[in-house]
């Protein structure tokens, strides 16, 4: 057994947050670590990290007792390396840098840049990437970047790498090259603890699993002959499937018409996705999704119908009169268009602000007394209303927003745009990083404001959900859209054709 | 699941906080007291080597100084808030009380008495230094400390042009009455700090822009995808900032008699301090009203029980930094093991 966890108990005031978890990894295998948020996973992690000591249990690396007090980078250099979903490099630096910092070689004092970028390039032709060590982790792509954190891993000489959430921001076919690197890695002894909800990388990718529910350790065993809603039904205790929640629902009129719209964002971002002429409808009461994979241009799009962005080319046509493009996010708002963005964090919370204060922001200028006063008891009430009808776990509305975990942070986050009362309502990837029970939750509220009327516009990388949600499922490809198909119909394999090859074939437009 | 069961796993999903058994946290209470608590320690320590520190005179003395950069301070806390800052302050407050006597001096304007029109001037000079920082930061995206950078010796320079780098005196007693008047036994620029002050709570507790003011503070990207015109609203902390600088130099031109070109000077040095020993962070989101005041006392009262104690002059410039350094310190180790 390479690494050992045994009767682990771990307690903070008021929590149990792990109680008698056991964990067995071998060598050269990998190795899925399941569970609800809140389940205990993120605690158990950090305690094999050494950013946390257990209260009480054994942990055995190689058959040798690992203290408790250890510092991460002792663990470090123990062999366990953890690869967090932020990732944790610094963006102006070289990715040789980045991978030796702190443990540069030296000659005579001074840093030995040959030998470093030297033995960073036989690290990243081991791992068969083509990436070059000298190049700024700035300039490099999500995917990239992660791949810069294994083969920082592989610096330590890693026995065990943790990776939590590896493909949450991955596209398809960055998801095979992690696969390939896992697989290397695995071939080569090396163990690795995957931490993820999308259930059907646990299928195709791991060896073993271990489920934790409550703090509790509930199964482990062989992935091999199992589903995924075996692995489910362990995890929740209940069977869950995303129920396609669309049936009786009317759609209205037509609120939002994109017609032509194209960027090229090029000349200021290397990266950025080009969209071509881009056209789409969008209707009252009815839920579109927009699939396709990472950089497809979602998005940008859904940027720039918000206003958050600026388009090159094109109209967005929103009743009455023909419209310009929208030019600042306060116009989109004001048009009855709200957006909840894509990366919480860094876009969409105050994280040391209440979620009173992260809830009603937007809307204070219904809230507020001669529209300068803040009127605390209408906010106070605000806040309770979506509190019920979201059901967001809080102990009160003063709570900072950062103490929720991230599907309260969501919930927080769809109702301040709820709150606005919007015509269109873009969420852009709703669920990511939620656990199962909550991801079902915010479908249903979002299938409820579809039936209340509003056009709701779900962006999700994720294929079953975009399906569950969809009535009708805009597929995007490098920049345009190449078929818009009824949710009804729509299979994950024509999805990933039009995705991923963009062939347009006899799929026709839903009238 | 029933209500406890329900706040109990409320409380699951939460991150722990560190605290003692009883629930309180040492740390926490500092941070949130301390500030105060040794505020208080100073003045005992000063009263104990010199009984007159706490004569009503050396009481009115010390408010009446704190007053003056007192009230930059209640501006300085809101730009702090949105992560700038605004070096230009003491130039600012140089600039605007020159034009402002040069006005009624020499010039011969008068809108009303001189003290109203002196006032008018220095105030409106003051908003205009303060638009025009803003606009400049926000407009060419260049950083506060840059901008404000250049302002400090722009209108530095400027003030000295108005008179040839020297002071215009001599002013009439209603102008000479708000540097050195009182109401009800109270000196009067401390009741304009008082009533400044006030405003500056008022304005961060209650109103719509004191929100906006700690969202764009907390996370700028984030406060312009809820629709914020974050542009606007940085520009306004600095005209008011500007604005109070105007109205420190009004004030130190009635108490002095004179308005001066070297005015304020190394002025947002005190007034920065104030902020951040208060408790605001230079990279924004935190730090209010009440905490500036506590900072302005506490480096007033020290500047004025050293000079009591014959202390060198000289020292007094290293105990003040030391404390500034040490209160940051403090402060952020509390941020980081407190919660």
């Amino acid at each position: 057994m390479l690494l050992a966890a045994r009767n682990i108990q771990k307690s903070f005031p008021g929590v149990k947050a792990l109680d008698g978890v056991h964990m067995n990894v071998r060598p050269g295998e990998v190795h899925a670590l399941l569970g609800e948020n809140g389940a205990g996973k993120s605690t158990l992690l950090k305690i094999l990290a050494g950013a946390q000591a257990a209260d009480g249990g054994d942990l055995m690396l190689d058959g040798a007792v690992l203290d408790p007090a250890d510092s991460p980078l002792q663990r470090q250099e123990a062999g366990v390396v953890t690869i967090y979903q932020e990732f944790n490099l610094l963006p102006e630096m070289s990715v040789a840098e980045n991978m030796f910092l702190g443990r540069e070689p030296t000659r005579h004092g001074l840093i030995n840049w040959r030998e470093m970028y030297q033995r960073a390039q036989a690290i990243l032709d081991d791992l068969g990437l083509k990436l070059d060590p000298r190049k700024p982790v700035r300039s490099l792509s999500v995917a990239e970047q992660q791949m810069v954190e294994i083969a920082k891993a592989m610096t330590f000489e890693a026995k065990l790498i943790i990776m939590d959430e590896p493909t949450a921001a991955l596209s398809d076919r960055e998801v095979d090259v992690l696969y390939r690197i896992v697989r290397n890695l695995r071939a080569r002894g090396v163990s690795i603890i995957y931490v993820t909800h999308r259930l059907v990388e646990v299928i195709e990718l791991c060896d073993r699993f271990t489920v934790l529910r409550d703090g509790q350790f509930v199964a482990e065993g062989k992935v091999a002959g199992k589903k995924v809603a075996d692995l489910v039904k362990m995890m929740v205790g209940r069977d869950v499937e995303f129920v396609r929640c669309t049936a009786s629902r009317q759609r209205g009129d037509l609120v939002l018409r994109v017609e032509n719209v194209s960027r090229d964002g090029t000349a200021t971002d290397p990266h950025a996705t080009v969209l071509r002429n881009i056209s789409v409808e969008v209707y009252a009461g009815e839920v579109l999704g927009f699939a396709g994979l990472v950089g497809a241009g979602r998005t940008e799009l859904a940027r720039i119908i918000f206003g958050a962005d600026r388009s090159d080319e094109g109209v967005i046509w929103l009743g009455g009169g023909r419209m310009q493009l929208l030019r600042s996010p306060s116009e989109g708002i004001d048009n009855g268009i709200a957006l909840v963005p894509e990366d919480r964090k860094q876009q969409g919370c105050f994280l040391d602000q209440s979620i009173s204060q992260n809830m009603t922001l937007p809307s204070l200028k219904n809230l507020a007394r001669w529209g300068v006063f803040v009127n605390e008891t209408a906010e106070r009430e605000l806040v309770e209303k979506y509190r019920k009808a979201l059901r967001i776990k809080m102990p009160s509305h003063l709570t900072p927003i950062g103490k929720l975990s991230g599907g309260n942070q969501q919930k927080v986050l769809l109702a301040r745009c709820m709150a606005l009362s919007p015509k269109v309502l873009i969420v852009d990837e709703p669920t990511r990083g939620i656990d199962i029970g909550a991801k079902a939750e915010v479908h249903q509220v979002l299938t409820d404001m579809a039936k209340s009327g509003v056009a709701v516009i779900v962006i999700s990388s994720e294929l079953p959900e975009i399906m569950a949600v969809s009535d009708r499922i805009a597929v995007f490809r490098e920049g345009s859209i190449t078929g818009v198909v009824s949710g009804d119909s729509a299979d994950e394999e024509t999805l990933m054709r039009l995705m991923a090859i963009g062939e347009n074939a006899d799929l026709t437009v839903v009238a | 699941m029933d209500a406890v069961g329900e706040q109990r796993n409320a409380e699951a999903q939460l991150e722990p906080e560190r605290k003692g058994k009883s629930g309180w946290s040492a740390i926490e209470f500092f941070n949130r007291y301390g500030t105060g608590i040794f505020l208080v320690l100073v003045c005992a320590f000063f009263m104990a080597q010199n009984p007159h520190f706490l004569s009503l005179r050396n009481i009115a003395n010390i408010l009446t100084d704190v007053s003056i950069y007192g009230v930059i301070a209640v501006g300085m806390t809101f730009v702090i808030i949105t992560a700038g800052v605004d070096l230009a302050v003491g130039a600012t407050l140089a600039f605007a009380s020159m034009f402002a006597a040069w006005l009624i001096s020499k010039a011969g304007v008068s809108i009303g008495p001189p003290w109203f029109t002196a006032l008018l001037a220095s105030v409106a000079v003051g908003a205009a230094v303060g638009y025009i920082h803003g606009k400049a930061t926000t407009f060419f995206n260049v950083p506060a400390f840059i901008t404000t950078l250049g302002g400090m010796t722009i209108w530095r320079g400027a003030s000295m042009l108005i008179n040839d780098g020297g002071p215009i005196s001599g002013f009439d007693e209603g102008l000479r009455w708000w540097g050195t008047g009182a109401i009800l036994g109270v000196p009067v620029p401390v009741v304009v700090f008082i009533l400044v002050a006030a405003g500056g709570y008022i304005i961060q507790r209650y109103t719509r822009f004191g929100r906006q003011i700690y969202a764009i503070g907390g996370n700028v990207e984030a406060a312009r995808l809820t629709g914020l015109n974050v542009k606007a609203v940085e520009t306004s902390v600095y005209m008011i900032v500007g604005l109070l600088s105007g109205l420190a130099g009004f004030l130190l031109m009635a108490r002095l008699n004179s308005a001066e070109a070297v005015a304020g000077l190394n002025y947002e040095l005190r007034v920065i301090a104030s902020v951040v020993i208060g408790g605001a962070s230079l990279a924004g989101g935190v730090g209010g009203v009440g905490g500036t005041i506590i900072g302005a006392l506490l480096i007033g009262v020290l500047s004025n029980g050293l000079v009591m104690m014959g202390v060198n002059a000289y020292y007094q410039q290293i105990v003040i930094g030391v404390i500034i350094v040490l209160a940051v310190a403090f402060d952020t180790y509390a941020k980081k093991h407190g919660r």
